[in-house]
């Protein structure tokens, strides 16, 4: 019975957890790679979701509405960058504040809280109309897109501006000496993060055939879920083991949370249930008296 | 080479938590020149570093390098004029990142960064030669994360990152104070062999007169945020601890500067 209802929501969490693996790969760079506790994630991922309904419901082709979806999603993850760099806010604060403006924004790019677009083509519906199990050609998709992104985050991290970025995160009294202006850093981590995240939005938009004003709500704490199992399982020693854990994290997290379902977990306890994982993976180690938790944060 | 004119610096001003940290201090420091800039705790020193490196702005006076004003440049951008190294080993380099990925930052100091990589294969083998020249073991450990060095061979190791580009100012604060004593011996020794074989211009801060009067040829005795003693050349090596005991015993002693 349990191993049956492993099987079953394999597919299912394969597609979902890989449809969702670039918000955890956005939270990766924000939160380990810049130190930056970013929360404009929830509003930046229906921003994608958003941006790519309205304009696929006007007539724009798919793929264009998805580089609009990202263009707009790094504009997001910049201005809270400026907002915390410039206008010196509390990084935590700055990301709150830039997510809920976003709720007025998406609400205003859709012009309502939602929009359907099953009656009419995207990305996927190719994949959709082949014949053959919808599940074979929709996970390679996202496969495909998930490991490209992937790889070219670890070749950018490994660049002397990714140096940079990284350095900022990690010591940046140093490479400041060193010569870099740390809040461009910042700004433009944020803004290719939240980029990842609108990204994400636009593609699970597309999927499932609908966006809703509400598609992000919790995505930074299943971020973060997915994001501390990925890094249990797979370590983080270098930067290609650190992407790679937000994706297989993504993927068991949704595994994880599709079985709880299927074993009575009701759906509204959901998000009750992602909050307690991250509470219990951050807090144990305090608990074990250990000196620090998993999190070290800048800006706050 | 470096003019400071009239540098000042309150914190907290207008507040109960007032503190004039740097008081109207003038000093002009030819090239080549070694200074070691000695004084209690609370005299300044560190707070006389921030304002030619650009971490804090003064309130007044000026920092000219090379008759080039930088007074108002941001920290980022004096960072092509000077190298700096401060007494927490753990500040100067980036923990999570490799002893090689350090060295590749290091060598782009106040150079733009692009989308090359960050550390080339040319750039690397260099960086293993200079490792070894070191002498601490880490030319085979290129590939390794900073966090598993110690705080000797980090200090050592932000030395030779300041090192590679030569800077034309060496601010060095308390660099060695928070080694052990062998340690600290063999970082100061490296230190020194540095600054006379690219004949850097520097300045060291420390917290020992011994250390003060051994190294360099011009030695500033800082209090309070005013400069209670400047002597140069001849002057300076012929002081001694006893003459130092002399003059200043009093604050000497309360402060334990003697070591
Ligand atoms: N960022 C700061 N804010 C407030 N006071 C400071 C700050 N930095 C230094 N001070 C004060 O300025 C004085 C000089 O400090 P500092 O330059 O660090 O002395 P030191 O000679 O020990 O390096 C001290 O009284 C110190 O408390
Ligand atoms: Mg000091």
């Amino acid at each position: 019975m349990f191993f049956e209802s492993m099987l079953r929501v394999i597919p299912g969490s394969l597609e979902q957890g890989l449809a969702y693996a670039l918000v955890a790969l956005g939270i990766v760079i924000s939160f380990r790679i810049l130190s930056f506790p970013d929360l404009t994630v929830d509003g930046s991922f229906a921003l994608g979701g958003a941006v790519t309904a309205r304009l696929i419901f006007e007539g724009v082709s798919p793929s264009l509405s998805i580089l609009a979806a990202v263009i707009s999603g790094f504009t997001a993850g910049c201005l809270t960058g400026l907002l915390n760099t410039r206008l010196k806010i509390n990084s935590l604060l700055a990301g709150i504040l830039m997510m809920t403006m976003l709720y007025s924004i998406n609400l205003r790019v859709m012009g309502r809280s939602n929009i359907q677009l099953l009656t009419v083509d995207t990305l996927l519906t190719p994949l959709e109309n082949l014949d053959m199990n919808r599940f074979i050609p929709i996970i390679l998709f996202f496969l495909v897109v998930t490991v490209v992104v992937k790889l070219a985050t670890d070749l950018f991290l490994h660049t002397q501006i990714g140096f940079a970025m990284r350095a900022t995160g990690d010591n940046e009294q140093m490479i400041r000496t060193l010569g870099v202006n740390t809040d461009n850093m910042t700004v433009m981590g944020l803004g290719l993060s939240n980029a990842l995240v609108a990204l994400s939005g636009a593609l699970v938009a597309q999927d499932q055939g609908f966006a809703d004003v509400g598609m992000g709500i919790g995505m930074i704490v299943a971020g973060l879920a997915a994001i501390i199992i990925g890094e249990t399982l797979v370590g983080t020693k270098t930067i290609q083991r650190l992407t790679l854990a937000a994706i297989i994290g993504s993927i068991v997290y949704k595994m994880i949370i599709s079985i709880g379902l299927r074993l009575g977990l009701a759906p509204t306890d959901l998000k009750m249930a992602t909050g307690v994982m991250v509470i219990l993976a951050l807090g144990i180690p305090a608990l074990k008296k250990e000196k620090e938790g998993k999190l070290h944060l800048r800006g706050v | 080479m470096l003019k400071i004119e009239n540098l000042t610096k309150t914190f907290n001003p207008g507040t109960v938590d007032q503190k004039v940290a740097l008081n109207n201090v003038t000093i002009i420091i030819e090239r080549g020149d070694f200074v070691t800039v000695i004084g209690s705790n609370g005299a300044g020193k560190t707070t006389l570093l921030n304002l030619i490196s650009g971490t804090y702005l003064p309130d007044g006076g000026r920092v000219v390098i090379d008759g080039i004003d930088v007074t108002r440049l941001p920290e980022h951008k004096r960072a092509k004029y000077m190298g700096r190294i401060f007494q927490d080993p753990l500040m100067g380099t980036a923990a999570s990142m490799t002893i090689e990925e350090n060295l590749g930052m290091a060598d782009l100091r106040g150079m733009s960064r692009t989308l090359r990589w960050g550390v080339s294969k040319s750039r690397s083998e260099n960086y293993q030669r200079s490792l070894k020249e070191m002498g601490l073991g880490l030319e085979t450990r290129l590939k390794q994360s900073v966090s598993l060095l110690s705080g000797g061979q980090r200090q050592s190791l932000t030395l030779l990152m300041v090192t590679l580009t030569l800077p034309k100012l060496l601010l060095l604060d308390e660099h060695t104070a928070a080694l052990d004593p062998k340690t600290a011996k063999r970082v100061m020794d490296l230190t020194q062999t540095i600054i006379s074989e690219n004949q850097l211009t520097a300045i060291m801060v420390t917290h020992n007169m011994e250390q003060a009067i051994r190294f360099g040829n011009r030695l500033i005795m800082l209090h309070e945020g005013n400069i209670q003693l400047d002597i140069v050349g001849e002057e300076k090596k012929a002081f001694t601890v006893q003459e130092a005991v002399k003059r200043f015993g009093a604050t000497l002693k309360d402060e334990s500067l003697l070591g």
